[in-house]
């Protein structure tokens, strides 16, 4: 068998349309590419023109799975461009928003999308019928997830309470109560999670990957910080441009990003978790020891046991935030719309989500610019095929198929996210 | 009985996935439902091929590619009853805005290549392609209101999915009404009920994301938008977003001048 390929066509538990080709010949990986056949919606160009106060609910549905990373990078975007800075109640109540997409996104991920690939299931309906109360575990945090997006958001898929400037709406204190005590209780479920997940049995496959991702210096990054790696970068988000660039190439509707220098990167938890690990509280740093986590985890196959301490830190974290929240005087700070461009990174479940828009005075958009954090991950899922199917090319076909599918499910990709971004002057092909 | 399980399918078309996920985000009824449909196509969740006919077909997303539109009528083959879910597979969602601008300049935007891209000078609905059984409206849609679609298909019985204003069940919920009020300007008057008037709930104004209701006003709204303060591009653009091609909405849309009017 000199040249074997291993096709899937329509990759199943991701969210959006892609597929991916592997090729073989003579024994080793020639090469892998992931395919992206999402069709275009055009967001950047049909922003254009839209009033600043409209491009937060716009944006959002850009992702279903993640619109709260969309309305937080654009809102942070447009008031950089307005030299408004936002603090106190209004600030933690962004992160509290974040919380809460954070475990539900990932514990989705954890248990309807990924699980089922290291215990060998087609999704989690099947998976239920063997681990019923795993499954049911799962779905009581991520409902607790939910339900801070439904309380602070107004519902759980492109909320509604997000404003430039602040919320349209900030909670009582007292009407957090009843959460708190759900809360405390995903907590605890969250804990034995990561025990759970710790126990599946792991390819060893290692990287010398190139991590960027927000760093703060108090607290595990959400909305706010520089953009670092663990190469030496250390930049704003306005600077974005001077260091990443995005490709276009012809079998993808979803454009591909590097470093100006031509390198490949990671973002997403693995990156966030290596360059903060400091920063976790520490009931999820000692999750993250008991599960054998070290600071620095660089097999993306136990990208797992990341995304499930990342879920009790931000259970953590938003029960931290609800302890100490005293309602605003009010819920946002008036704005005055100038002319300027603004920039902003936030940290997606999947990784870095940078937007950047240009305004006229009167606060109309007139550029946009999206780089969504699979965009930036897919030449990296790709050097992963490429680097790991080699060891598992004396798998029957089908089996080595589903290898390479859970390889790029390791970065829990969004295709729908992905698709449609570029700067026209990126073109380098 | 489990030989008599309905069949369900989850397709996907242009779309963000947001209402599909709400299936996965009925976290008290999705094991539930499971036991009393068999949920045989759902890539967004399971490793399954396309296999036969389906007794049910959720449909989420608009067709904007020439692939899409051919593929919609092998969606429609395979199914007995089609339901679209949500804005996009109802109305052609917000990648619509694209009918009311030259494609190719919006690639153009976006893209290095866009020879490389192909896609329909439009953003349209399932309804224009093949004959839809039951649309559920919203971006996205309630999870309540498919709950019901489930149940009511289960039971044979109509879906509960009254075609009446947000403002009744904003005057159901209670709510002072933020436009009487406050005079904050609302789409409420001529929206469809679905999301249980949130957006007046939480002291902001409906931006009509469950698109027109039956026999809306929407001229007659306008006057009170204008009389609030918004200009022609303002409320050109109010009724431009998430169902910009349904058909009140673009009408009046049009009426105040061109769409996501650009430079």
């Amino acid at each position: 068998m000199a040249r074997r390929t291993i096709k899937t066509d329509y990759l199943a538990r991701v969210e959006g349309e892609g597929g991916l080709k592997v090729v073989v010949r003579d024994g080793a990986v020639k090469s892998a590419e992931l395919s992206i056949f999402e069709p275009p919606r055009f967001f950047e160009a049909f922003l254009r023109g839209r009033a600043g106060m409209e491009v937060s609910d716009i944006v959002a549905r850009i992702c279903g799975i993640c619109p709260v990373a969309y309305q937080m990078s654009a809102v942070h975007a447009l008031e950089n461009a307005l030299g408004v800075t936002i603090d106190g109640p209004i600030r933690d109540l962004r992160r509290l928003l974040y919380c809460g997409e954070w475990i539900e996104s990932h514990t989705l991920h954890v248990h309807m999308l990924h699980a089922p690939d290291f215990l060998g299931f087609s999704g989690s309906i099947d998976m239920a019928r063997v681990h019923g109360d795993e499954v049911r575990r799962g779905l009581e945090i991520k409902k607790a997830g939910n339900e801070i997006l439904r309380l602070l958001g107004g519902r759980e898929i492109h909320p509604i309470n997000v404003r430039i400037g602040g919320f349209f709406r900030a909670p009582r204190k007292q009407e957090f109560a009843e959460l708190a005590e759900k809360l405390k209780r995903a907590r605890d479920l969250a804990a034995e999670v990561v025990r759970w997940v710790a126990t599946f049995d792991f390819p060893e496959r290692e990287r010398d990957y190139q991590f960027v991702s927000l760093s703060h210096p108090a607290e595990y990054p959400f909305n706010e910080g520089r953009i670092v790696s663990n190469r030496g970068l250390d930049v704003a988000a306005c600077d974005y441009d001077d260091h990443f660039v995005e490709t276009h190439e012809k079998r993808s509707t979803a454009l591909r990003s590097h470093m100006r220098d031509g390198s490949t990167y990671l973002v997403g938890p693995l990156a966030r978790y290596a360059l903060n690990f400091e920063k976790l509280s520490p009931i999820a740093r000692d999750a993250a020891k008991h599960a054998g986590l070290g600071p620095v985890c660089r097999n993306p196959y136990r990208s797992i046991v990341v995304r499930a301490v990342e879920t009790l830190y931000a259970i953590d974290e938003a029960l931290r935030i609800i302890d100490a929240y005293e309602a605003p005087e009010r819920s946002f700070v008036d704005l005055e719309w100038r002319a300027g461009a603004g920039y902003a990174a936030t940290e997606a479940p999947r990784g870095l989500l940078y937007h950047r828009y240009t305004m006229s005075d009167e606060g109309t958009i007139l550029d946009a610019q999206i780089v969504p954090p699979t965009s930036q991950n897919q030449a990296c899922i790709e050097e992963d095929l490429q680097n790991y199917a080699g060891a598992f090319l004396d798998l029957p076909d089908e089996q080595l198929r589903h290898r390479c599918e859970q390889t790029v499910r390791n970065y829990d990709p969004c295709i729908s996210c992905a698709t449609h971004f570029l700067r026209l002057d990126m073109d380098r092909a | 009985m489990s030989a008599k399980k309905p069949r369900l399918a989850v397709w996907k078309f242009a779309s963000c996935d947001g209402c599909q996920l709400s299936l996965l985000d009925c976290e008290d009824e999705l094991l539930a439902i499971a036991e009393a449909i068999d949920i045989a196509y759902f890539p967004e969740a399971m490793r399954a091929g396309v296999r036969g006919a389906y007794d049910v077909s959720l449909v989420e997303g608009s067709v904007t590619t020439p692939h899409d539109a051919q593929r919609i009528q092998d969606v429609r083959r395979r199914s007995k009853i089609l339901i679209t879910i949500g804005a996009c597979a109802t109305a052609g969602g917000i990648q619509a805005l694209r009918n009311f601008r030259d494609v190719r300049e919006f690639a153009s935007i976006v893209y290095a290549h866009p020879a490389y891209i192909d896609t329909l000078a439009t953003s349209t609905a399932i309804a224009d392609h093949v004959k839809v059984d039951f649309e559920l409206r919203g971006c996205p849609i309630s999870k309540a209101q498919l709950v019901d679609v489930v149940a009511s298909l289960l039971a044979g019985r109509k879906p509960a999915t009254p075609a009446h204003s947000t403002c009744i069940e904003c005057k159901i919920a209670g709510n002072v009404c933020v436009m009487v009020a406050h005079g904050t300007p609302c789409l409420g008057p001529v929206t469809h009920a679905g999301c249980g008037a949130l957006c007046p709930s939480y002291d902001r104004g409906c931006y009509g994301c469950y698109g027109p209701k039956e026999t809306p006003n929407a001229p007659s709204l306008s006057s009170r938008l204008a009389e609030l303060g918004m200009d022609a591009g303002a409320i050109a653009r109010v009724y431009s977003t998430f169902n910009s091609n349904a058909e009140a909405f673009r009408q009046e849309s049009e009426r105040h001048g061109a769409q996501n009017d650009q430079d």
